[in-house]
């Protein structure tokens, strides 16, 4: 009856391997919150999350307590801000603080959702919401924000691109006292997920219920104990290991995910695949890459392992959860992995090569320290290419950078905790403002055309 | 329901006994209890049902936990889900 090995495997997962669940995240709709009177549309937005929600935290904290495993964050998504904003033609920044009050008020972390879809150009209440990102972010403490400026239908919008430029570049600017925090919880995305349950760029979409449940897994340290126990293995060898042990890995997800529904009477919605790493030691995806046997990660074949981890995470799991959903692949952020903040420190890992990972794996450049005189439309370039590969290859891509004000290269931010820290990475020098400023729309690609 | 209890740590007298008995308190069923000593290294695993509980899982488990720290011992109480959901198809 019981298995020895199993249950021993199982708490060495958990104990010493880092094995957690990353999140639980609620995705509440706020469409019937509309009121063109803004304190009344906030009300109900602060009412709604602080009704639905309420048992979220408490909830997550006895399942965690009763299977004993750790669920490193409660969260709540919400629909894009953008879209309940619009019928009140004035400032969204009240709605940012009605989340940031429920957010507290029910004792989740974080809250994602102060978004626009902007894929094919700005409607009502799109630009008003951009231009209040950087003060929202600085005035609340839990808001995060994300921003969707192409998909693979409807191309770039370079207009958008090169607002986000500016845009990210004030939010750090607005808390450079708080290490620029401000840009670390602002994502800019190409095919953004409705279903997401990672932050910064968890929003619930519009197609979704009026409330659902979605789970996060991570287990980078699982993985790569895995792998020890095989050096000799070849590769099609290691690409099995990786796809049993995230069978298991996604089995408690889609386990947390279905109890967490039941109790708190909402739909289960999926389960997101991904290896989501933190700072701590022995929870890094670069630590995996190293472990099939690069040297540093971000050296050459560092992409091709990349593309091998994410195949097999996604094959492991897809079997162990009923539905599959948000971004589901190996997260590549660098202040959060201390493999790759190694790797960058020492510089084996540029931005281009991260650019690359970033074609084969989930799901952008994320968490990024770049220089602080770096110019706003350097970065909208650099969003529009991470756009542009996520565009063409019918896949999300995001860019999530933080210019580090006041400080060059050599230097670095430090935020603690689950956002890490990261040295300041170089970025090309020459100008892309032409480009960037002639605006318009780069067109979808042809293999769009599937109808 | 059931819970899965694992003892993992030095081997000592009375250690089966003082868990078994701590369960007891808590009105949970020992069903099952299989032990290996290994160099010195006890890990005992046992299984117990809970669905009579006296008072909440997680009073159990805290009790547990408590009482392998006296004895400088690792006690975890899971419920048996997490084990079956990972471990079989």
């Amino acid at each position: 009856m019981i298995n020895t090995y199993d249950v021993l495997e199982t708490i060495r997962m958990i104990q010493e391997e880092c094995l957690d669940i990353r999140t639980i995240t609620m995705g509440i709709s706020l469409l019937d919150c509309i009121d063109a009177d803004i304190n009344k549309a906030c009300d109900k937005v602060y009412k709604k999350i602080t009704e639905k929600a309420a048992r979220l935290v408490e909830v997550g904290e006895q399942i965690e307590k009763e299977l004993g495993i750790p669920i490193i964050n409660k969260r709540i998504s919400v629909t894009p801000i953008a879209m309940i904003s619009a019928a009140c033609h004035c400032s969204p920044i009240p709605f940012a603080k009605a989340m940031d009050e429920a957010a507290k008020a029910v004792g989740v972390n974080l809250i994602g959702g102060y978004s626009a879809l902007v894929q094919n150009g700005f409607s009502a209440g799109d630009r008003e919401l951009i231009e209040s990102i950087p003060e929202a972010l600085a005035c609340t403490e839990r808001v995060c924000s994300s921003v969707n400026v192409g998909s693979t239908k409807a191309g770039i919008n370079l207009d958008a691109c090169a607002l986000m430029g500016r845009i990210v570049r004030e939010c750090a600017e607005k808390t450079v006292d708080n290490a620029c925090f401000g840009a670390a919880k602002l994502v800019v995305f190409c095919n953004s997920v409705e279903d997401n349950p990672f932050m910064a760029g968890a929003y619930h979409g519009v197609g979704m219920p009026d409330c659902m449940i979605n789970v996060g897994v991570s287990g980078p340290g699982v993985v790569r104990a895995a792998l020890t126990k095989y050096p000799d293995a070849d590769i099609t060898q290691i690409s099995d290991v990786i796809k049993k042990i995230s069978y298991k890995i996604t089995r408690v997800g889609q386990l947390v995910g279905v109890t967490a529904s039941q109790r708190l009477g909402v739909p289960f919605g999926i389960v997101d695949l991904s290896l989501a790493p933190t700072p701590a030691v022995g929870d890094s995806v670069a630590h995996i890459l190293e472990e099939i046997g690069l040297e540093r990660c971000g050296t050459h074949g560092t992409t091709a392992a990349l593309a091998l981890l994410n195949d097999a995470v996604k094959k492991g799991g897809v079997m162990a959860c009923s539905r599959i959903g948000g971004l589901s692949g190996a997260f590549i952020p660098v202040s959060e992995d201390a493999g790759m903040i190694a790797a960058a420190k020492a510089g084996t890992l540029s931005i281009e090569k991260l650019e690359a990972m970033t074609a084969v794996c989930s799901v952008g450049l994320d968490m990024i320290v770049i220089p602080g005189d770096t110019s706003a439309d350097t970065i909208a370039a650099i969003i529009a290419d991470e756009a542009a590969i996520g565009m063409v290859n019918t896949k999300t891509t995001a860019v999530r950078v933080i210019p580090a004000i006041g400080k060059e290269i050599g230097d670095e931010l430090d935020w603690g905790g689950l956002f890490g820290s990261g040295p300041v990475m170089p970025v090309r020098k020459e100008s892309p403002s032409k480009f960037i400023g002639r605006g318009g729309q780069i067109p979808a690609p042809l293999h769009s055309l599937k109808n | 329901m059931r819970a899965i209890v694992t003892v993992i740590g030095k081997d000592a007298v009375g250690i089966l006994a003082k868990v078994a008995s701590k369960c007891a308190e808590h009105n949970a069923n020992v069903m099952e209890v299989t032990q290996s000593v290994l160099q010195e290294m006890f890990a005992m695993i046992m299984l117990v049902d809970i669905t009579k509980l006296s008072g909440s899982f997680a009073a159990l488990a805290d009790d547990l936990t408590a009482l392998g720290d006296s004895m400088g011992l690792k006690i975890h109480t899971m419920h048996e889900d997490i084990f079956n959901c990972m471990h079989h198809i």
